[in-house]
């Protein structure tokens, strides 16, 4: 009945391209982008409740490799699309093998600067050993495309999200989330059951960076490592809530609409709506509608 | 049960807290099921002692060995996996998860771990054993404080420790409650479990434990069965002078 319920839910995402016009099929692909980026984010930082604000560099190598790939060495998309996952998830666990030993705060912090960190470094890169010469990236993709490879990664983290609930390291993360003093003294090894989440969130933040990379057409270090994504994706899924695996995609759809109409209405202002929602979400729903729909749940039943 | 072979060495151990010394040159020796106390005044460094069994804390210097496994250098969870298991002085329980699920917590991660249903059968035993058996499915904050301290120590129980250590885990009962948990603990010794115990109830240390070591500010004063240690003049001075 689940499953049924569910291949429909696919279904009815995958049709969307056949039925819409260009403009509504953009924005789906926009929630798509986030619908993949915040459930995979939520699976680490959901039970951990470490907040991760390195979606942006690994979204950022995703894209960039991806046109760096095929601007400067010839290769083809797929080639990139599959190196740049797995050149992410070698930096996500540099970087969380460096930060997740100490306490959240370092880490939190450290991800904040990560995605400058790096938009820095490969600027400095271009601009000194590639020359500054403009990175394309040309593919026969039409957004239809675009749409149906992000809703593939989406239902592949749905998998893993939901094999992860049933697994040992989804428990030891749940531990961890509760009393890390006591996760450690059962037996878990915190350090590595974090890293390994941590890298599974790097991968699919670049894999999707490298899906939409053809969407830019033109790559730009500036653009793809964006401070402001790692921001909307943290707010979409405190928005519908981490701690159920479907909760960041109940944030996804009426964030993605609202923001289309402020970055409409108010160009200028968007990075002052992003804190302010932020703000909102944290102090009104901190367990997002899908904990609201619980506790009235809960309270309908009584 | 009679003790068997040692099993856990202290050997010269020493922690020092900046300029504190709160364990100095600690050594005793516990054997296989044996309930070995460790009793003190306030401060004398019997949860340091604890902490750095389980590897919550660094030894400054001296050895820990539990079976010819060295676990000096070892983090928490190798220790754990070792076999050790530990209550908290003050309880610590996992807030957001089942009866169940936090004994499950004990099981999954251990030196021999189960998962699935066997995990939930087993952790369903002892919790039945435990008195918990009809608050499984509640969570954690339904229960009552020695409900609390039943659930850590079936935690503890779940990972099947080499060596149980339980700090101060008859505190803050009431009367009754004392009784009831002081007979857990014998249910436990006469399993032919072995246990390192802190606690300040004499009633419990002079009914439970084979042996003590009685600790003052961070070095050992007397040694021996609890009848021993209790008339040793040096550990009524202790408990008289400064307890
Ligand atoms: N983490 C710590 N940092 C600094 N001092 C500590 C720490 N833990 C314990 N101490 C000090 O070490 C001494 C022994 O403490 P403790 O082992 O808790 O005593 P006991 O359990 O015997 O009451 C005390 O003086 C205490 O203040
Ligand atoms: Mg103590």
């Amino acid at each position: 009945m689940q499953n049924l319920a569910l291949g429909g839910l696919l279904l009815a995402a995958a049709v969307v391209p056949l039925v819409s016009d260009g403009y509504w099929l953009s924005i789906a692909t926009t929630a798509m982008m986030y619908i993949a980026l915040s459930t995979s984010w939520a699976l680490f930082s959901g039970p951990t409740h470490l907040i991760a604000l390195s979606t942006g560099a690994f979204f950022g190598i995703g894209g960039y490799m991806v046109g760096t790939g095929m601007s400067d060495y010839e290769q083809s998309f797929w080639t990139m699309a599959l190196i740049a996952p797995l050149v992410a998830t070698a930096l996500a666990l540099l970087v969380g093998l460096a930060t997740l030993r100490l306490s959240g705060v370092y880490f939190v912090i450290f991800t904040l600067g990560l995605a400058e960190m790096v938009r820095n470094l490969v600027s400095w890169v271009q601009n000194n050993f590639l020359g500054s010469r403009g990175l394309y990236v040309l593919t026969d993709f039409t957004e239809a495309h675009i749409y149906w490879m992000l809703l593939a990664v989406a239902a592949v983290v749905f998998l893993a999200g939901s094999w992860l609930n049933r697994s040992r390291l989804g428990f030891a993360l749940r531990i961890i989330g509760n009393d890390e003093e006591v996760a450690r003294h059962v037996g878990i090894n915190t350090a590595w059951s974090k890293v390994i989440l941590f890298m599974t969130t790097g991968f699919f933040a670049a894999l999707v960076g490298a899906i939409v990379a053809p969407r830019y057409s033109y790559i730009e270090p500036n653009v793809v490592f964006s401070p402001e994504l790692s921001f909307m994706v943290v707010i979409m899924a405190l928005l519908g809530g981490v701690h159920r695996l479907w909760g960041p995609l109940v944030g996804v759809i009426p964030f993605t609409l609202a923001w289309e109409a402020i970055t409409v209405s108010f160009p200028n202002s968007t990075t002052l709506f992003l804190g302010l929602s932020f703000l909102l979400i944290v102090y009104l729903i901190p367990h997002g509608f899908t904990g609201l729909f619980e506790t009235m749940l809960g309270r309908m039943r009584k | 049960m009679t003790p068997g072979d040692t099993i856990l060495r202290v050997q010269n151990l020493t922690k020092r807290f900046g300029g504190l010394v709160a364990v100095n040159d600690l050594s005793f020796d516990v054997r296989e099921h044996e309930v070995m106390g460790i009793i003190g005044p306030n401060g004398s460094g019997k949860s340091t002692t604890m902490n750095l069994i389980s590897g919550a804390l660094k030894a400054s210097s001296g050895a820990i060995v539990l079976k010819g496994a060295d676990l000096t250098p070892l983090p928490p969870h190798k220790i754990a996996r070792l076999g050790v298991a530990r209550t908290f002085q003050l309880v610590r329980i996992l807030p957001k998860l089942t009866v169940l699920e936090n004994v499950i917590a004990g099981a999954a991660f251990s030196h021999k771990p189960r998962w699935g249903a066997e995990a939930e059968r087993f952790a369903s035993d002892l919790l039945d054993r435990l008195e918990l058996g009809d608050k499984k499915d509640l969570g954690v904050d339904a229960l009552t404080y020695i409900d609390q301290k039943r659930l850590e120590l079936a935690r503890a129980l779940a990972s099947e420790p080499e060596v149980l250590l339980l700090d101060e885990w008859l505190a803050g009962l009431n009367p009754s409650e004392l009784q009831i948990g002081i007979a857990l603990i014998a249910d436990l010794r006469s399993e032919g479990r072995t246990i390192i115990l802190v606690e300040h109830v004499m009633d419990a240390i002079r009914s439970l434990c084979d042996r003590c070591v009685v600790m003052n500010s961070g070095t050992k004063i007397a040694e021996g069965t609890p009848a021993e240690v209790l008339s040793d003049a040096e550990v009524i001075r202790a408990y008289l002078g400064e307890g």
